[in-house]
């Protein structure tokens, strides 16, 4: 049956109303889309964050807490993780490697990060990647520093620059470590990940550039160590803010975490990144399911906008339905010419909204990494988006159902007659 | 799909050439004993018989508000009588199911009705081939198979035959040729009966007479039964028999009796 031709013809003969409704059609599966990606996307890269620690070990606060600041560099440690101790967990025969972490001062808004070399080596992103230089390399020297790649680029920074690191945290500081500049020796490649955004030192060099703090105050200019005098001292921190840990089998991790939790010396906390990363996704998580919520409620004013759009034509066309029955139309004819209506203008919009989707994506696509290191891998229309496309068509040819049915009606009433 | 009698199962209504051999059976139209009314009121028509013969034209007078629209109705088997039949060709559309209805009138009944008889959206050929969109039968029925030039020599024998006209959309045609339009479909694929609805009276004077000229040459020619409804009394002396409606219903002095 030509059905599908006379449907078309007639929205042509609509342009206008129909053109309009598949733009509220299209921009809304636009948006639903474009919030289901962003969505995939963040959980993706929220997952992607760290991969390959067993263990994260700190002070005992919260998990959440201890995840915040070892992890996405946020907020602070309420207390430390003693030297020895960490010495204690990284020397158990069960431990295959550890990354200590120290943390507390800044530079330009960006966090210091107190580390040793085997950060290069151990640290994974993204499903098990490893780190690896733009340019340059680890620090050597006590006064070498590598940068994050968001670092370099924010500030413009290049191999042998001199930085100063601030005390404490804060984009505007009032007292920097000037006497004991950093040269720059390695810039990492982008990560998507808070390392993007850290300044990394040597453990050693923290603790130089802290000589002369005591308690939080600065020594008086005639009793300050100089940096070169500063080399000659024992610098092995007397503590560290966090430590990940690596197992040598992975069965064993619950074995370490309950050792460290139930530590006796020491107040510790042992988390499972894995878990703590789902935990705080489903707490970050809720608002983007508000997110999509308000979206699928577009979508539906964008259908309801349809169905009025239908509607409204069904008088104007009672004559053009009467005609179709004299040359021999059933009623179930005009039912399926109305639903087939409803399909296309939902087909039609659903297809304009994904290309205008992957249109924005593209469009936003360098922005949004620049600035704010979300990386959108739009991909192909995932079995999920399909489903959800295939949901809104499907929900448009049942409210077209409406409108059909209504026609069906008229038609059986009116037969032959023409209504002017 | 409903699974009653197909009514081109009837060999007499398949072949309009086919002698008749029962009479009245295979007229073309053959009401008996008709009787309707709609829901809760008081009956609209009531025709003890009314006959029109295969090949005949016939000028059916009504003024509006007699009930014609509906008779039409009944013999388009969009309306089943709730007493008596209505036969066309030979078949009584009550024993045919609604659907199975639908298509013995797209096959075998053409209609041009009073005027808007086009569907805006399509083109003017589009709008004379519609029938055989619906009936395979009747698209069938076209010499040849081929529809556009069916429909393109039907409306060339309405005076249509422009190429310009073909091209322009019908919603910027004048009445007299949408009218003419009109009657090409309901010609196409060579429907046994063609039921006019006061085509003309949305015409003037001079248009009138020349779309009745050329319909009634394509009736001829096509050996079509014409049932040709309008209260414009000074038309029917084209026709070989005028009817009126006021006399072959009884319902209507009822009415006024009461």
């Amino acid at each position: 049956m030509k059905t599908l031709t006379l449907a078309f013809r007639s929205l042509r003969n609509r342009r206008t109303t129909a053109l309009l409704t598949l733009a509220a059609i299209a921009v809304s599966v636009a948006l639903l889309l474009g919030v289901q990606k962003t969505r995939t996307a963040a959980r993706e890269g929220f997952a992607n964050t760290v991969s390959g620690v067993d263990l994260i070990v700190g002070a005992r606060s919260g998990q959440l807490n201890l995840l915040l600041y070892s992890v996405f560099r946020v907020g602070d440690a309420t207390a430390n993780v003693s030297w020895e101790t960490y010495q204690k967990v990284a020397g158990r025969s069960d431990v295959a490697w550890t990354i200590p972490l120290s943390l507390g001062d800044s530079h330009r808004g960006f966090r210091v990060l107190g580390t040793n070399l085997d950060y290069f080596r151990h640290y994974r992103f993204a499903g098990g990647r490893d780190l690896t230089f733009e340019t340059g390399k680890p620090f050597s020297d006590l006064y070498d520093a590598v940068l994050g790649a968001e670092v370099a680029q924010q500030l413009g920074y290049r191999l042998g620059d001199p930085i100063v690191i601030a005390h404490g945290l804060g984009k505007v500081s009032f007292a920097n470590h000037e006497d004991k500049p950093f040269r720059i020796v390695g810039i990492l490649a982008r990560t998507g990940t808070p390392v993007d955004r850290t300044v990394h030192v040597s453990l050693e060099a923290l603790t130089a550039i802290h000589l002369d703090w005591q308690s939080g105050m600065r020594a008086l200019p005639g009793a300050r160590v100089d940096a070169e005098t500063a080399r000659t001292m024992a610098l092995t921190p007397t503590s560290i803010t966090a430590f990940m840990v690596g197992m040598e089998n992975r069965v064993m991790t619950f074995g370490l975490q309950r050792a460290v939790n139930e530590y006796r010396q020491e107040a510790l906390l042992a988390i499972i990144p894995g878990v703590a990363l789902t935990q705080l996704w489903n707490l970050v998580g809720i608002a983007d399911t508000a997110l999509m919520i308000i979206a699928a409620f577009v979508v539906l004013a964008g259908l309801l906008g349809m169905l009025t759009a239908i509607l409204t034509s069904l008088n104007e066309r009672r004559r053009e339905m009467a005609i179709l029955r004299s040359v021999g139309a059933q009623p179930r004819h005009v039912f399926t010419l109305l639903i087939t209506e409803a399909g296309l203008l939902a087909t039609g919009g659903v297809a304009a909204g994904v290309a205008l989707c992957y249109g924005l994506i593209a469009a936003a696509r360098p922005l949004l990494e620049r600035r704010f290191g979300i990386f959108l891998e739009p991909g192909g229309l995932t079995g999920y988006d399909m489903a959800l496309l295939g949901a809104i068509i499907l929900a448009a040819l049942l409210m077209g159902a409406l409108p059909a049915w209504r026609a069906y009606r008229n038609t059986l009433s009116d037969g032959l007659t023409l209504r002017v | 799909m409903n699974r009653p009698t197909r009514p081109d199962a009837d060999p007499a209504a398949a072949d309009p050439a086919a002698p008749d051999p029962s009479g009245a059976q295979g007229a073309a139209i053959d009401v008996r004993d008709l009787l309707f009314a709609y829901p809760r009121k008081p009956p609209l028509l009531d025709v003890p018989s009314m006959v029109v013969a295969r090949g005949e034209r016939v000028f059916l007078r009504g003024p509006s508000g007699s009930g014609k629209s509906t008779l039409l109705g009944l013999i388009g088997g969009v309306l089943v009588p709730q007493r008596g039949s209505v036969r066309l060709l030979g078949t009584d559309l009550a024993t045919l199911s609604p659907s199975a209805r639908d298509r013995f009138r797209g096959e075998h009944l053409g209609f041009i009705f009073q005027m808007f008889n086009l569907i805006p959206y399509l083109g003017v050929l589009e709008n004379v081939i519609l029938p055989a969109q619906f009936s395979p039968a009747r698209a069938a029925r076209v010499a040849g198979g081929d529809l556009a030039a069916e429909g393109r020599r039907l409306l060339g024998a309405l005076g249509l035959g422009s190429a310009d006209l073909l091209s322009r959309p019908v919603t910027e045609l004048s009445i007299g040729q949408q009218q003419r339009v009109a009657a090409a479909r309901a010609l196409l694929g060579r429907p046994e009966v063609l039921v006019a609805d006061e085509p003309t009276s949305a015409l003037d004077h001079d248009a009138r007479g020349q779309f009745l000229q050329l319909l009634m040459d394509e009736c001829r020619a096509q050996g079509t039964t014409l049932l040709f409804v309008s209260h414009d009394t000074s038309l029917g002396g084209l026709f070989d028999r005028v009817l009126s409606l006021a006399d072959l219903n009884r319902a209507i002095d009822a009415g006024v009796a009461a």
